[in-house]
């Protein structure tokens, strides 16, 4: 729920990024936090648990800039990944502008992915939230590890596509982070659908700003 | 609803509930009050200037209000309207305002909590007013800033992140 206020000039927009647990949702922030000047990104606060889990969730500022006058701040949240929070889990959800969904790459970890996206869909919807809808991005992490799945499997295991049945959308939309895919696209005569998506490996940084990069242009895209 | 609703204030319901807030300082002898949306977000600040990070101040409020709500859903209560912290000097008193904004009063012993939450219900009530017209304008009035913003927004996140 981006919020705008005219009389202080100011726009706030809500991330979340979500995934299954030990997936590198924190370990995103941190890099975030650890490279934005400390005059652009406030304090960072994690509910973790003794053995540094994500207990509640992870908070972290950004400012993007000033434009048109008004100064644009993006707040940054990750939910715990482990199943059994889903409680705590589904609150920060509340009033989201864009999510980031943070898969593990590990081929033992599919299933894990494919429960978490589950669970998203289905914690959206409960807030009459439509994923497909929403400035949405996935992020395959750990791509650095000799066990990672081949991106094409986690992509049809995770980001098969939805059915695009808005005339207005139903239009070839290059990946302009990968040339040669479209978003959108028609395939076997029916348009579809997907979310962009990013290779990483967050503990190295790699990855880590393009995936805020553009799921913050779609959020701010769609206040225009 | 594809995604969470957007909302804006002007600078006139700005001010309204800066007075409103004002006047609920004068007359509880709080130290300062915030009001924080649902999502997390700071709308205002009202009295003494925190000594805190008023960002992570409210996201951490918006947290703890939605815990509670479930808590009460739990033991079959439909919400807690309010919420109590006390501390040994310094306390806090949470009150929900139109469903979608949490009041916060921080006190110390200066006053009593029974004043706070005495003068804390007119408050709502006022500021429940002033919300709830400001939500049934959505739609009418500008909820978004002029068109355009992206090229502006595009060059700042390159800038930021390049």
């Amino acid at each position: 729920m981006s919020m705008i206020n005219y009389a202080s000039r100011e726009i706030n927009c809500k991330l979340v990024y979500y995934g299954p647990g030990l997936g590198g949702k924190t370990t995103n922030l941190e890099h975030i936090y650890g490279k934005v000047s400390p005059n652009t990104r406030g304090k960072m606060i994690s509910l973790a648990t003794e053995t540094e889990r994500t207990l509640f969730f992870d908070f972290l500022p950004v400012d993007l800039g000033t434009i048109r006058g008004f100064k644009t701040r993006f707040h940054l949240y990750t939910v715990p990944g482990q199943v059994y929070y889903n409680a705590s889990r589904k609150l920060i959800l509340k009033g989201v502008d864009g999510i980031v969904f943070v898969a593990d790459s590990q081929i033992e970890r599919m299933e894990a992915n494919v429960e978490s996206m589950q669970n998203l869909y289905d914690n959206m919807s409960e807030y009459g939230y439509d994923l497909t809808k929403i400035p949405f991005a996935i992020q395959y992490n750990k791509r650095d590890l000799p066990n990672a799945a081949p991106v094409r499997d986690l992509q049809a295991s995770l980001n098969p596509g939805w059915p695009v049945e808005d005339g207005a959308q139903q239009k070839v939309t290059p990946d302009p982070t990968h040339p040669g895919e479209n978003l959108i696209e028609r395939v076997d005569n029916q348009w579809v659908g997907r979310a962009p998506y990013l290779e990483a490996v967050a503990i190295r940084g790699d990855g880590v700003f393009d995936t805020l990069k553009v799921v913050s242009k779609v959020v701010l895209k769609t206040l225009s | 609803m594809a995604g969470a609703a957007s909302w804006s204030f002007s600078e006139s319901d700005f001010k309204q509930i800066q007075q409103h807030l004002q006047a609920f300082l004068r007359d509880s002898n709080a130290r300062c009050a915030l009001l924080v949306d649902r999502a997390g977000q700071l709308v205002a600040t009202v009295g003494e200037r925190p000594q805190f990070d008023p960002t992570a101040f409210a996201s951490l409020t918006a947290a703890d209000f939605s815990a509670n709500d479930q808590l009460a859903k739990m033991i079959g209560e439909h919400e807690f309207a309010s919420l109590v912290h006390q501390g040994e000097k310094e306390s806090m008193f949470l009150a929900d305002v139109a469903k979608r904004v949490i009041l916060v009063v921080l006190f110390d012993q200066r006053t009593t909590l029974g004043l706070v939450k005495l003068k804390g219900k007119g408050a709502v009530e006022k500021l429940n007013k002033v919300f709830e017209e400001m939500f049934n304008r959505v739609g009418a009035g500008p909820a978004t800033p002029e068109k355009g913003l992206l090229e502006g927004a595009e060059d700042e996140i390159d800038k930021l992140f390049g």
